[in-house]
């Protein structure tokens, strides 16, 4: 077994290990590596072709292979230790890294501190437990879109989308483009899961029929899918059996939601937030466990990637202070809490350890979808400050910014509460 | 093929076809086992509650009470031989209020009569102290020490591959279409790829075995499929359950059963509603409504968070509603091993033993061969080894290093194997029964494409003709124009 010391390992080289990569060597810390699984970095960027990214970071409209490149081209600039094909398989608390490979067999890697850049799963078919039976041709859109822009091959003809979720809204797009007949993409929910957008230029622009309040009820069909029964459901998500109905289709496309990937972090005894299914982190992206941080979707689901940059660079900012002892948890918090219409709210703590906290976004999301919104800050219940948003949606993630002075004026202060609420007067 | 003239025909490749011809191919014969679909262990034994009874619930007087007790013992020395992951835990048959405890003193006395070892009646403290998440109204129980847990295709493919070690054929994908008699006697088969010859045929068509019965005149064999529906948990589940415990039976079933299995997941299932297509695997919202609100009587605080899949079996009930294992009286050389629903699974060694004897009877000479092969060789299990282990294989031989499943932990050189080894994949499930691969939480979302590839390579078949099981499962329609795919780009 090779056993190997580094300061700071990164486990996942998508958008958020790449990022935090490059931000760990820019705070002085240059000996840091990234443990990749794929044969390639990126993670799901490369299969990502569309355009739409880099709009926040960049200014300018990039597809998904080009936003990665950037950050790839940062890694290889500082001659950033890349390891592809890697799998890690077991992190401790104590910070050893395991993992294997095919040219070096198994490492044990020791680090000063670790990174989780592991970021997310789709929700699948089973997991929701459709009736019907189990042929080839029901996938999740990420698979389907693996197989259509990495591997090279249509996945069907007839297609059902079930999920409005973002990859499912891409993917709509990308089947019709590969002449697919897309027949609809349901939802079970009365608004749509993905960015608006999305809605727009992926189904508007192509007359794809989006389904409100549809769930598809049946998969039909023992070899390849045959036909899937959907139906409407009433307010409570339950089906209105007298509306089924049979669409005819070989291939049914799962965009239903994505689950933060943390069987490696539970493995190192880091505590888990059932809301965001992501580790609970203090402001510099700490989880429970000292020296582990989190970052991107391993973190919460982001809707942009530009936003998971964004929150890397502060998870790698924060892992290099670690190293060189800049950072020590003081035990004094400020608990974050998602007061009215806020699913959650990340970083869940702040520790006030006098850090550097010029870049302290708050990042959340509503439960319910509202036009005219007022967002409010509170401290131990008194207002902070307040200001306002054309519309909120779930589908789309909210940042806020807290200020330094804002922050420095908060010694004593137990709780910041956000709530989320119909704009007054409105 | 190398020849077209057998001892024996076995007709399908579920665990009762697997069992008779582990058994035979123990002797001087030519023994040819065929499966109309990709992979043995595909219907009624893919699909099932993964458990090795103790033996009490069956009736003494049926062919099934007989044999089940006779199975559990022998299984415990195949599973040894075989490398088969099986574990003893024991069952439960927990009763909720007083009047239960009649029924619990009733299985211990049938399951006394059938020779069932270490059964008691358990109290309550015992049932709370064991089945820390069990609901608190539990009364009593009946602890049956000797029941266990199995992977049932994993089960059927070494009994499968022992019979190949061993000498015997099998031919997949191959289906019979009808059987050749001559003056009253068995003398080949005829199938889709051809025909067969043989003096003996043993019909283990599970689902079909009426259908195949037809063909040699005997009708008195009805198939009536009867559905099973079934939750899986992943294993990562944050829920303890230890034993496989049943509610209080019913005439027909034995309830909602609440298990862990060999792999850890947490299976809950079945429903018993009899339906009417031999094709009909669809679960049903009512079904699984059902099989939930059945665990949940047993451990309330069960969600549906963790599962990763729901499926349905078919029970190859015969109308008697006992196994059928005889002689056709209608031509001499055929043997039924029909109507093989629960504890079909568990008897499997005894079913076998009772078919050669038939066989025997019938005339066919068992002569044990001089250099019986026992063992199979244990497959490699990486999703079990310690960092230790796994460290040490790859150092062996570096294809241990890629890991192709990240969910189950399955290397590439255990699904080459799956592919290569004897009865080897053919099919992505086929892979995952071998291996685990797509088994998992993400159910193949990330391994899906790269195991396809993975068998158009070995293979040496186009993409678009990888299959996910039977017939027409193909998994990708057709290829896009220009693009190269990872392989390309891997290799660039």
């Amino acid at each position: 077994m090779l056993k190997v010391k580094k300061d700071v390992v990164v486990i996942g080289g998508g958008p958020a290990g790449l990022a935090a990569a490059a931000e760990v060597y820019d705070n002085g810390v240059e000996d840091v590596i990234i443990l990749e699984r794929d044969f390639e970095l990126g993670g799901i960027l490369p299969q990502c072709i569309h355009n739409g990214f880099g709009l926040h970071y960049f200014k300018e409209e990039l597809t998904g292979p080009e936003y990665s490149q950037r950050f790839e081209n940062d890694v290889e600039e500082r001659d950033i230790e890349v390891k592809l094909d890697t799998m890690v398989l077991d992190v401790t608390p104590d910070r050893k890294v395991y993992a294997m490979n095919q040219e070096e067999g198994f490492l044990e890697i020791e680090a000063g501190a670790v990174i989780l850049a592991m970021g997310c799963r789709e929700r699948t078919a089973g997991a929701l437990g459709i009736p019907g039976t189990r042929p080839a041709g029901v996938l999740t859109a990420g698979t389907a879109q693996r197989f259509t822009n990495i591997e090279g091959y249509v996945p069907g003809e007839e297609v059902v989308i079930l999920g409005s979720g973002d990859i499912g809204l891409i993917m709509a797009r990308r089947m019709r483009l590969e002449g697919a007949d897309v027949k609809a993409v349901c939802e079970i929910l009365p608004y749509t899961g993905g960015l608006t957008r999305n809605v727009v230029q992926c189904l508007e622009d192509y007359d794809i029929p989006l389904l409100l309040n549809h769930t598809v009820t049946k998969i039909i069909g023992n070899d390849r899918l045959e036909a899937v029964e959907i139906t409407e459901v009433d307010e409570n998500m339950k089906p209105k059996p007298e509306t089924s109905k049979i669409i005819k289709a070989d291939t049914l496309l799962l965009s239903v939601g994505l689950i933060p990937e943390n069987e490696l972090s539970k493995k190192a005894d880091v505590v888990l937030d059932d809301t965001t299914g992501g580790p609970f982190v203090n402001e510099g992206r700490e989880t429970n466990i000292e020296g582990i941080f989190a970052c991107g979707n391993v973190l919460h689901v982001h809707d942009l990637v530009d936003w998971v940059t964004q929150e890397s660079q502060i998870a790698g900012n924060w892992a290099a202070k670690y190293v060189k002892g800049e950072y020590k948890r003081t035990g004094s918090k400020i608990k974050m809490k998602a007061g009215e219409n806020v699913s959650y709210v990340i970083p869940h703590t702040i520790e006030l350890d006098g850090s550097d906290r010029n870049r302290m976004p708050l990042y959340m999301r509503v439960s319910t979808p509202l036009m005219a919104v007022d967002i409010n800050l509170y401290a131990d219940g008194e207002k902070l400050y307040s200001f306002s948003e054309p519309f909120a949606k779930p589908g789309e993630m909210i940042t806020v910014p807290l200020a330094q002075k804002t922050l420095d004026d908060l010694d004593d202060v137990k709780e910041i509460r956000v709530d989320i609420i119909e704009k007054e007067g409105q | 093929m190398s020849q077209n003239k057998y001892d024996v025909i076995i007709v399908g490749g579920g665990i009762s076809g697997c069992a008779v011809a582990w058994k035979l191919a123990r002797y001087n014969l030519d023994v040819l086992l065929l499966e109309k679909d990709p992979d043995v262990a595909t219907g009624t034994t893919k699909a099932n509650t993964a458990i090795i009874h103790a033996g009490y619930n069956a009736d003494p007087e049926k062919q099934k009470g007989r044999l089940n007790n006779k199975g559990n013992i022998q299984i415990k020395q195949i599973v040894k031989d075989l490398n088969i992951p099986f574990e003893e835990i024991g069952s439960l048959v927990v009763g909720m209020e007083g009047d239960d405890l009649s029924v619990l003193d009733e299985l211990l006395e049938k399951g006394k009569r059938n020779g069932v070892e270490g059964l008691e009646i358990v109290d309550r403290e015992w049932l709370l102290r064991e089945e820390p998440h069990i609901n608190k109204d539990v009364v009593a129980a009946l602890w049956a020490p000797t029941a266990g847990i199995i992977t049932p295709w994993e089960f059927a493919l070494a009994m499968a591959q022992n019979a190949v070690a061993n000498g015997a054929e099998i031919q997949l994908e191959t289906e019979v279409l009808d059987v050749y008699t001559e003056n009253g006697k068995v003398t080949g088969v005829k199938t889709n790829k051809g025909d067969y010859q043989t003096d003996y045929v043993v019909n283990a068509a599970g689902l079909y075995a009426d259908d195949l019965a037809k063909m040699v005149g005997v009708e008195k064999i009805e198939i009536h499929p009867r559905k099973g529906e079934y939750y899986i948990y992943d294993h990562a589940k944050d829920f303890e359950i230890n034993h496989v415990l049943f509610p209080i039976p019913t005439k027909i079933s034995k309830g909602i059963v609440c298990t862990p299995t060999v792999e850890d997941n947490l299976l809950i299932g079945p429903t018993s509603d009899f339906v009417d297509s031999k094709e009909d695997l669809a679960t049903t919202r009512e079904g699984l409504d059902h099989v939930f609100e059945g665990a949940q009587k047993m451990f309330p605080d069960l969600t549906l968070q963790d599962s990763i899949r729901v499926f349905a079996g078919l029970r190859a009930a015969d109308k008697t509603e006992d196994f059928v294992i005889e002689a056709a009286d209608t031509v001499d050389g055929f043997v039924n091993v029909a109507g093989i629903q629960s504890p079909g699974l568990s008897s499997a060694p005894a079913i076998a033993d009772l078919t050669a004897e038939i066989l025997e009877d019938l005339g066919l000479t068992l002569e044990e061969k001089k250099d019986v092969i026992e063992t199979r060789e244990e497959p490699v299990r990486f999703y079990e080894m310690s960092n230790e282990e796994r460290a040490e294989y790859v150092e062996d031989n570096k294809e241990y290093g890629k890991i192709i499943c990240r969910c189950e932990t399955v290397s590439y050189k255990e699904i080459l194997d799956a592919i290569h080894g004897p009865v080897g994949a053919r099919t992505v499930n086929a892979v995952k029964r071998r291996t685990r691969a797509g088994a998992g939480r993400c159910q193949g979302g990330f391994c899906g494409p790269r195991v396809t590839q993975i068998l158009a390579d070995e293979l040496g078949i186009d993409t678009t003709e990888v299959r996910l099981e039977k017939n027409n499962s193909k998994i990708v329609e057709h290829k896009i124009k220009g693009l190269l795919g990872s392989k390309v780009i891997d290799n660039a």
